[in-house]
């Protein structure tokens, strides 16, 4: 090994290193800022080091170099303006965006080596072994284009492009869905026996398999899928590296296929959910379908005004706010703050009960609160929070549902028992902002809705909280206590 | 040992620590985890490199390597951006109201 050659491989070594413990530290709050850092200097260098490793080596071209710099800046540009930009509210979309990105360049690396055999072979699969080499390419094509198209659905979903074409809610998707499978894997067979034309049917194939599977899932299970599609992408761009023979890349992509899988799980277990019944819809109805329907169930409903709301408000000692998917929708965490201001200026005590699965993403509704300034101290968790109810005075229910149902302790035939939830029923009064009766995503009926001591104040949360504000200046709470 | 071989090797200690490197997370780091875990899945960038690297003087590679090249850096960028822009909130002082980035 010559001198050059130890020290790209040493760069390769301590970006690894890097990148591990850049994972490690994104799971600690206090690391996390510096470890995300920390992964994005071993992604520097490890480019450096493939950089190094082909100049010692047979040099790079001008021409190789030209093309390097248009899809560095053009790729790297619209990132930075994309992160920038983009509303802390559609985190979930960005990043099933940003991941679909990923899975699209390892299916086009793979579809360059599969119709250009590189000179020398592909990277250095020494033993030329044909074989191997086409199969990493068709892992890499099949897994690469089922990222894509799903994450793109994903994102479409989310931001509400598409919606669930009801033959998809039926069983018959299941057999489009099988007939998918079949066409990818005679296009494997075909690819394997060496037929360049299967290659292309085992893009159509698996772009729409990558479609069938992602588009009947419901909003509520979306952040799962994500997870999930985000743990494929490692799986793509680990089959990538055994393309152009990268140690490095199949590393990093086993890495964080892994790392994707556990972070699936625990999300699954807060949502009392698995694996295989959000992907091929298991107890639970889709949401959307199924809300309309069960809303005429309701009996014994309280309604009231966001000024009667906010006299209770202004009687209370402690204040729980629990927010959910409604208050992310609305965007109305600033004016949350603005109300809580108000409330905290007059004395009264105010935490936020955060269920481990509010919002559209684990952790959402903590970097939504954040982004509006509410103190970290101030969110608790929820097995912090639930005995600290039977002590509260006022629980606002800020567009959450199936996080505050407590069918899920008492109702043993209930889909959602035994998922953990928030007992705000133990409280004296609660609220529940919403803007109309429809069920939450698990599309049940939720049994706190008919308690006497809860109350429901329809409209759209930001539009309710602003009220809110407005009464509560009215009655001089806060100003000169 | 051949690369193949080599590799399944890599692979495999590579998932294993994968799988042991995030045990226990708090809830509220789920969403940038998930955000900067994507983001170094688009390592995949390196074989977009390579690609364009070793395409020599094949046009057509070229312009895939170099849109590989681009998607991946979308994602490797962005996805590093925006995790940091999460994580700046959580970070800040709720004493310092001035630092609004």
């Amino acid at each position: 090994m010559t001198i050059a050659g130890i020290l790209t491989y040493l760069i390769d070594l301590i970006a690894v290193l890097l990148l591990a413990l850049g994972i490690k530290g994104l799971s600690k709050v206090r690391s996390a800022r510096e470890a995300n850092r920390l992964a994005a200097i071993a992604m520097g260098l490890a480019v450096v080091g493939v950089l190094l490793g082909f100049l010692f080596d047979s040099g790079v071209s001008i021409k190789s170099w030209v093309w390097i710099i248009l899809g560095t800046l053009l790729g790297g540009s619209l990132g930075a303006i994309t992160a920038k930009k983009v509303p802390m509210t559609a985190m979930p979309e960005t990043v099933a965006l940003f991941n679909g990105c990923g899975g699209m360049s390892s299916l086009l690396v793979a579809l360059g080596v599969a119709f250009f055999p590189i000179s020398q072979g592909a990277g250095q699969l020494s033993n030329g072994n044909e074989l191997i080499e086409k199969l990493s390419i068709v892992v890499s094509i099949f897994v690469g284009a089922i990222t894509f198209t799903g994450s793109i659905v994903a994102m479409a979903k989310l931001q509400g492009w598409l919606s669930t074409p009801s033959w998809m809610e039926s069983k018959s998707r299941h057999f489009v869905n099988i007939a998918f499978v079949v066409i990818s894997l005679i296009a494997v067979i075909e690819v394997l026996q060496g037929n360049p034309n299967g290659i292309w049917l085992l893009v159509v194939g698996s772009s729409f398999l990558g479609v069938g599977v992602t588009l009947p899932i419901g909003g509520a299970d979306m952040p799962v899928v994500i997870s999930l599609l985000n743990s494929y992408s490692g799986v793509a761009a680990a089959s990538a590296g055994f393309v152009v023979g990268s140690q490095l890349l199949i590393v990093a992509g086993a890495m964080v296929g892994a790392a994707g899988l556990i972070l699936t799980q625990v999300m699954c277990k807060g949502m009392n959910r698995s694996l295989v019944s959000v992907l091929f819809g298991g107890a639970l109805a889709s949401g959307e379908s199924s809300s309309s329907s069960s809303s005429g169930e309701y009996m014994n409903i309280t309604s009231c005004s966001a000024e009667e709301c906010a006299l209770t408000l202004e009687a209370a000692e402690r204040v729980v706010i629990v927010p959910g998917y409604g208050l992310a929708v609305a965007q109305a965490q600033h004016t949350l703050r603005e109300v809580t201001r108000v409330l905290e200026a007059s004395g009264i005590s105010v935490s936020y009960g955060i269920h481990p699965v509010a919002g559209r993403m684990p952790g959402h509704m903590n970097v939504l609160l954040a982004e509006a300034d509410v103190p970290y101290e101030q969110l608790k968790e929820m097995d912090v929070i639930n005995p600290e109810f039977a002590a509260t005075d006022v629980v606002l229910v800020l567009g959450a549902n199936d996080v505050v149902n407590p069918q899920a302790k008492n109702d043993t035939t209930s889909p959602l028992y035994g998922m953990p939830v928030l007992d705000v029923q133990d409280a004296r009064t609660v609220f529940v902002i919403k803007r109309g009766m429809n069920a939450g995503y698990s599309g049940i009926k939720n049994d706190l809705f008919e308690l006497n001591n809860t109350s429901m104040v329809f409209g759209d949360a930001k539009k309710v909280l602003g009220d809110l504000l407005v009464e509560l200046k009215e009655l001089g709470v806060g100003s000169n206590k | 040992m051949s690369f193949f071989t080599e590799a399944l090797w890599v692979l495999l200690l590579g998932s294993l620590l994968g799988l042991e490197l995030i045990g226990k997370v708090p809830p509220t780091l789920h969403t940038p985890l998930m955000s900067g875990a994507n983001a170094i899945s688009g390592i995949t960038m390196l074989a977009a490199l390579t690609l364009i690297i070793k395409a020599g003087n094949n046009d057509t590679l070229l312009i895939i390597g170099s849109i590989a090249l681009g998607f991946a850096l979308f994602n490797v960028i962005g996805g590093f951006l925006v995790t940091d822009r999460m994580l700046a909130m959580f970070s800040r002082k709720p004493s310092k109201k001035n630092n609004n980035r």
